[in-house]
């Protein structure tokens, strides 16, 4: 795989221009598809196919977003969302890869862990809401919380797993080297599950939204969350709609941040 | 009388699993002398790997005593290179993990990697060259390391025949002209002949030292690929393939 400094035939060019159209081509349906679902979703509403009160509209959704703009509400709403989710991401990944770092270290306590691990894991950590509203109040503490406890386990239980798979003879080179094993860890089974952690990273911002989302229908006085369960009591579809339309806007960003920086992260791939 | 560089006398290793015990090594005891290239040979599972990991100091045996004079550096099958550490940093390893990364170090592994024809590559990553380079960069990091003695474990094996021949012949000038001592464990019979001064062959598990074979050859050029033309060659090799009494 040396640098090619030849140059390209006519056929390479070829080939590579069909792939190029194709790449386009995709994109360019994607685009549409996106454009035409608004578009009809609109002219359906105009045309009172659907009922606008139910299933809002476009137009209309770019109005509430003026409308709640106009006093910054918007913007605290989406703001307490945002914080919250990062923030319970950051703590429940942060704190599984420590857990998992631990459990690496010391045989003993993985295999003590194991059976709590499995038990916990397949809870649905919906299910534990109610007790933190009643442990910790009716602020954002449970909210966070629950955007950690969703992610903490799949992170232990996916970067244990991913740990061991790190090859056996990578080590024994280390030890050959006469390395502690402190260094194993931060020379070889850090760098080497650093894919690991990336794709684990991806998995857990997606389950802190839904921890936090969750976190704020059951309580809240601000957020995205708050926002579709007050629209969907009150009947402002228009309200429910257009938050939804944020948090998938809001999802899909992080994600693409996400991806870009494994990209500079990888960069031996 | 030459130095004796690694002594083993009456090596045995038992593994333990929860399924049982499992009698690697039984009685195993020869010497290499400084300078001397020692080749271990024996069917698949009899316990050589075992056998370079107690002269690396990584297991002990079960019974009998190891003395080993000076430094081991160990190759592995596959070449091993983190993916995520660019050549330099690769053969750079080894020494990070001793504290030892300083102006000399790295000027030695710089000529290293000039000598060896790797110094334009130092800042690629190891999917980016080929296998033989690899391999290459894997030995540096372990002379990097200034051992005495080498030790080979189907260092080549990973690699495909071409290339093969061509490293294993490399690594034995290298290695002769820094005047290491080196035990090389190989399933190649011709591999060992061409490349060793002695070849210890060993029993079915758990091994014992079936034969040591003395490898005298005549040709002019003495490295593994000169020296394959010389007459001696074939009665070796069918002297150890009958030693080593292969059944399929
Ligand atoms: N950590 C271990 N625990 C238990 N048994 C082991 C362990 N390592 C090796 N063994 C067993 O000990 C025997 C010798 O293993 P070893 O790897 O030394 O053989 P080898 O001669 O190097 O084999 P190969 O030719 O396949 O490389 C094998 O039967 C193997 O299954
Ligand atoms: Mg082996």
């Amino acid at each position: 795989m040396y640098e090619a400094t030849q140059k390209i035939s006519k056929e390479h060019r070829e080939f590579l221009k069909k792939v190029k159209r194709k790449e386009i081509a995709i994109k360019i349906t994607q685009i549409s598809l996106l454009i035409a679902f608004f578009a009809l979703w609109e002219i359906a509403g105009r045309l009172k196919l659907i009922d606008p009160f139910l299933f809002s509209q476009p137009s209309r959704m770019i109005k509430t977003i003026i409308n709640l703009s106009k006093d910054g509400s918007l913007f605290t709403h989406i703001w307490v969302t945002l914080s919250e989710t990062l923030i319970g991401f950051a703590l429940g990944t942060f704190s599984g890869i420590v857990i998992a770092v631990l459990l690496w270290w010391s045989d003993f306590a993985s295999k003590v862990a194991e059976p709590y691990l499995i038990v916990l894991n397949s809870l649905p950590k919906i299910a534990l809401g109610p007790i933190f509203i009643v442990w910790m109040g009716n602020g954002e503490a449970p909210i966070i919380t629950m955007g950690l406890a969703i992610s903490l386990i799949v992170t232990i239980i996916s970067l244990e797993t991913g740990f061991k798979q790190v090859d056996e003879d990578k080590i024994k080179l280390l030890k050959t080297f006469g390395a502690t094993k402190f260094q194993i860890l931060t020379k070889c089974i850090l760098p080497a599950s650093i894919p690991t952690i990336m794709s684990a990273i991806k998995i857990n911002m997606g389950l802190s939204w839904v921890g936090v989302i969750t976190g704020e229908f059951l309580v809240s006085k601000a957020g995205l969350g708050y926002l579709i369960v007050y629209g969907g009591q009150v009947f402002k579809l228009d309200i429910v709609m257009t938050s939804v339309l944020i948090l998938s806007i809001l999802a899909a960003l992080m994600y693409v941040l996400l991806v870009y920086i494994e990209k500079k992260i990888i960069k031996w791939q | 009388m030459r130095k004796v560089m690694v002594e083993l006398s009456n090596i045995s290793l038992n593994y333990h699993t929860i399924k049982g015990e499992t009698e690697a090594i039984k009685d195993v005891s020869f010497d290499v002398c400084e300078g001397e290239f020692v080749g271990v040979i024996g069917p698949s599972g009899c316990g050589k790997s075992t056998l370079l990991s107690i002269i690396a100091g990584l297991l002990k045996p079960s019974n009998g005593s190891v003395r080993v004079n000076g430094k081991v550096g160990y190759m592995l099958q596959k070449d091993h290179l983190f993916e995520w550490r660019n050549i330099m940093q690769n053969v750079l390893l080894g020494l990070e993990i001793q504290n030892t990364v300083n102006e000399n170090s790295i000027k030695n592994i710089e000529d290293l990697l000039e000598r060896y024809g790797l110094s334009d590559f130092k800042y690629h990553y190891p999917n980016q060259i080929s296998g033989g380079m690899r391999q290459r960069a894997a030995l540096i990091r372990t002379l990097a390391l200034k051992p005495d003695i080498m030790l080979l474990d189907e260092a080549f094996s990973a690699l495909d025949y071409q290339t093969r021949l061509a490293i294993s012949d490399e690594v034995w000038t290298i290695l002769k002209n820094v005047k290491k001592t080196a035990v090389i464990v190989t399933h190649d019979i011709s591999e060992a002949i061409a490349m060793c001064d002695r070849i210890v062959v060993l029993s079915k598990r758990p091994a014992v030292v079936k034969n040591i074979y003395e490898i005298h050859l005549t040709c002019d050029l003495r490295s593994p690929i000169g020296c394959r033309k010389a007459p001696e060659f074939k009665e070796y090799f069918n002297e150890i393939w009958k030693e080593l009494d292969v059944h399929v």
